[in-house]
């Protein structure tokens, strides 16, 4: 069975239909990419799947594990093992990481009817999930975000991906504005987290983020629909060619 | 075996039960009894009840007489019907309506938040005026504290029992740093106070606990003209808890305490408030008024006195701790977090009165609204002439939850030397939706978002809060909010 399954997917915001009939199906142990040219609708896709409430859905259906996605509020969404890691991480004052994704976690194994993880376990898990992205554990006890760099923040959704274990994750840009270095980093902890039964779509502007996270499939998404998909080889070509032969191919 | 053993428990109890039946309010029912009003028949009457010492009656009297020249004052930003003193009891005031019986005839609403914050069953009862068959636990906890109170030469007890155990004390420092002449309900308190507690730790006495499950045990019907006195001789040191976070049974409107605490040499006060008084149901009806002086007086050098307050209840909140730094080098500290939701008031703050030298202050004072409620923040800085290098630091910061509601700042400065520094920062924010979405992203409902921003957000000043207290603010808060955002 498909993990999740989009269908003729239709969203506007405030009246603008940005996405206009998306299909894509992703099945577990995959890792799919998207590219396309700024306003084609990548990060609507990522926000409509996480359930932003700004956006709204006019026709289609998403498909998670065989439950209707769509009609799931944002943390329902969560729990059920969709994650998003945000282009524009926001900050959190006075709220440590740490507590945060107890909270989280604990929330989440509520809804998986397990128990909630004792105060060493989680410990113990967080400083493991820590090195695997590289990060320093005193950031644990800082408030979520505040004062993090750019690449910080990154980091930290990956960390939380790590932490959370969800079995659909969107990274929404999370290469732009990361140098070399951290961004070898968020592809580490996706290549150590990728399992068979879990998949990841990969939203992205540039090609030299899958040279460290080798995708199965790439789209190339343009105006609101799907207008090409291939093999890892087509964000190669992409990334020499732009995007317009794309999108004459597609007219023509 | 063990049945016998009960059976023995079983009939301790029952006795311990008639027995104070027979000594207790049995015989208080035709005795403690005032009719409504205030006259100064009443003001004699309850200082002939509690049997006090003629200089008790005195400045009783004095406060009195004094009262009824002054004005209720009108420049605080909260509205209320005009309260008609002469429709009140003031002394041991017959209940109108029974007390329930049991937890059954409680209010279901107040009995989640109880257990939302785990709250002992015969606790439970006992804040909502239940007759408890006999709390063998508390009485023993509260002996053995007393023990070790008394072993440390600490004197902790009523202040009706300190009138008469230590009238000196009671003589020398009661109006000594709230006058009776200072405001209307501090004068009216003063007239008719009820009861309250009184704090004496000895010279270069670290008090060996926080002076506070001792006292929530006992802190039923200390009524509500409350007064608090706490002296900390030189070097000593005592942290001392007011309030709970359960909300408790109370059939009395106004509620005007005073508390005064004296800080000599080198000794240092930690007071701290949680208050949580009925505020009002969600169309803002009932609810206490609580019109409350508080005010500490660093006396001696290198003294400091620290307020921290969570105000979440009543629907009226109008007070202002406060510090008066006479001794050099002296430090006043305030730390509040005020939360108002519905239709609730509150306009709370501080006076930090720098009159010695290189004194400090510090205040932080977390406003949140929500509803329809109105939140002001009003705070004096007073530098006097010869408070040379004294410095202050304020924040203040309000958030807002909705648009229906109302945070206002109120800050006053007079600076009469140059040599002070003074620092003010005020920030005044909305929850974001933003930050709520990205919790909701990862498994968190609004609510619990709301309370995680909310707690983040008073941090700094939930910090300040022993330990376990802290804890239980955090849960009053969360449980505030609920149905203020969604």
């Amino acid at each position: 069975m498909a993990l999740i399954e989009i269908k003729n997917l239709k969203a506007n915001i405030y009246g603008n239909e940005i996405l206009h009939g998306l299909n894509l199906t992703i099945n577990p142990g995959e890792i799919h990419a998207i590219m396309g040219p700024n306003g084609s609708g990548k990060s609507t896709l990522a926000s409509v799947l996480a359930g932003k409430e700004e956006f709204e859905v006019t026709e289609g259906t998403v498909t998670f594990e065989g439950h209707d996605l769509l009609d799931m509020s944002p943390e329902d969404r969560a729990r059920a093992g969709v994650f998003l890691a945000f282009q524009y991480p926001v900050e959190i004052p006075g709220v440590s990481n740490a507590n945060f994704l107890k909270t989280a976690i604990n929330e989440i194994r509520k809804y998986r009817k397990q128990d909630p993880l004792d105060a060493m376990d989680f410990l113990q898990m967080m400083k493991e999930r820590a090195k695997l992205v590289e990060i320093d554990s005193t950031f644990l006890s800082r408030s979520v975000n505040v004062g993090f760099s750019g690449g910080e923040k990154k980091k930290n959704e990956i960390f939380q991906m790590a932490m959370l274990e969800p079995k659909f994750a969107v990274l929404d840009e999370t290469d732009s504005g990361l140098d070399i270095d951290a961004m070898k980093v968020v592809a580490n902890g996706v290549n150590k987290l990728k399992t068979d039964d879990n998949a990841f779509l990969i939203i992205t502007h540039y090609q030299r983020l899958l040279d460290y996270i080798i995708p199965d499939y790439v789209h190339v998404l343009s105006e609101g629909r799907i207008i090409k998909s291939g093999g890892k080889e087509l964000a190669y070509e992409l990334e020499e060619r732009g995007y317009d032969w794309v999108k004459a191919e597609a007219i023509a | 075996m063990s049945q016998d053993v009960k059976d023995d428990d079983q009939l301790l109890l029952e006795n311990l039960a008639k027995s104070e039946y027979k000594y207790g309010f049995f015989s208080d029912i035709e005795q403690e009894f005032a009719p409504k009003g205030l006259s100064e028949e009443i003001v004699r009457f309850i200082s002939m009840k509690k049997k006090e010492p003629e200089f008790m009656l005195k400045w009783r009297l004095k406060a009195y007489h004094h009262w009824l020249t002054m004005k209720e004052p009108k420049w605080q930003k909260v509205n209320f019907p005009k309260i008609d003193y002469q429709d009140a009891y003031y002394y041991a005031a017959p209940v109108d309506k029974p007390g329930p019986k049991n937890l059954n005839e409680v209010d279901p609403d107040i009995l989640s938040i109880y257990e939302k914050l785990g709250i002992p069953l015969n606790e439970q009862k006992k804040l909502q005026g239940i007759a408890v068959d006999a709390v063998l636990d508390s009485v023993s906890v509260a002996t053995t504290f007393k023990d070790k109170l008394n072993e440390a030469g600490i004197i902790f007890c009523p202040i009706s029992e300190a009138v008469h155990s230590h009238p000196e004390l009671v003589e020398k420092y009661l109006g000594s740093v709230v006058p009776h002449t200072d405001n209307y309900f501090a004068a009216l308190n003063s007239a008719v106070f009820s009861d309250g507690s009184f704090v004496y730790i000895p010279k270069g006495v670290r008090c060996p606990m926080e002076l506070s499950t001792y006292f929530r045990i006992n802190a039923s019907n200390t009524g509500q003209f409350e007064r608090t006195l706490i002296i900390a001789e030189e070097g000593s040191y005592v942290s001392y808890l007011e309030g709970c976070t359960a909300p408790m049974r109370d059939e009395n409107q106004l509620h005007a305490a005073v508390v005064e605490l004296i800080a000599h040499k080198n000794a240092e006060i930690k007071y701290s408030t949680v208050q949580n008084w009925y505020p009002g149901d969600k169309e803002g009806k009932g609810g206490i008024y609580n019109f409350v002086t508080k005010r500490g007086i660093c006396e001696g050098a290198n003294s400091k006195i620290s307020w921290t307050q969570v105000e979440t209840g009543s629907s009226i909140t109008w007070k202002y701790p406060s510090c008066i730094l006479k001794g050099d080098n002296s430090i006043g500290e305030f730390y509040s977090v005020a939360m108002t939701n519905n239709y609730q008031q509150a306009d709370t703050g501080t006076k930090m009165i720098h009159i010695g030298k290189n004194t400090k202050s510090r205040i932080v004072s977390k406003g949140i609204s929500a509803g329809f409620s109105e939140n002001s923040y009003r705070g004096l800085v007073k530098i006097t002439k010869n408070a040379s290098k004294a410095r202050n630091f304020s924040q203040c910061d309000s958030l807002l939850l909705g648009d229906k509601c109302g945070a206002h700042t109120f800050p006053y400065l007079e600076i009469q030397n140059q040599s002070a520094t003074v620092e003010h920062e005020a920030t005044t924010s909305k929850i974001s939706e933003d930050i709520i979405f990205y919790l909701n992203q990862r498994g968190i409902s609004t609510e619990d978002a709301v309370a995680l921003i909310v707690n983040g957000y008073a941090k700094e000043v939930l910090n300040q809060l022993p330990m376990e207290f802290a804890v239980e603010a955090q849960k009053l808060l969360a449980i505030s909010l609920e149905g203020s955002v969604g």
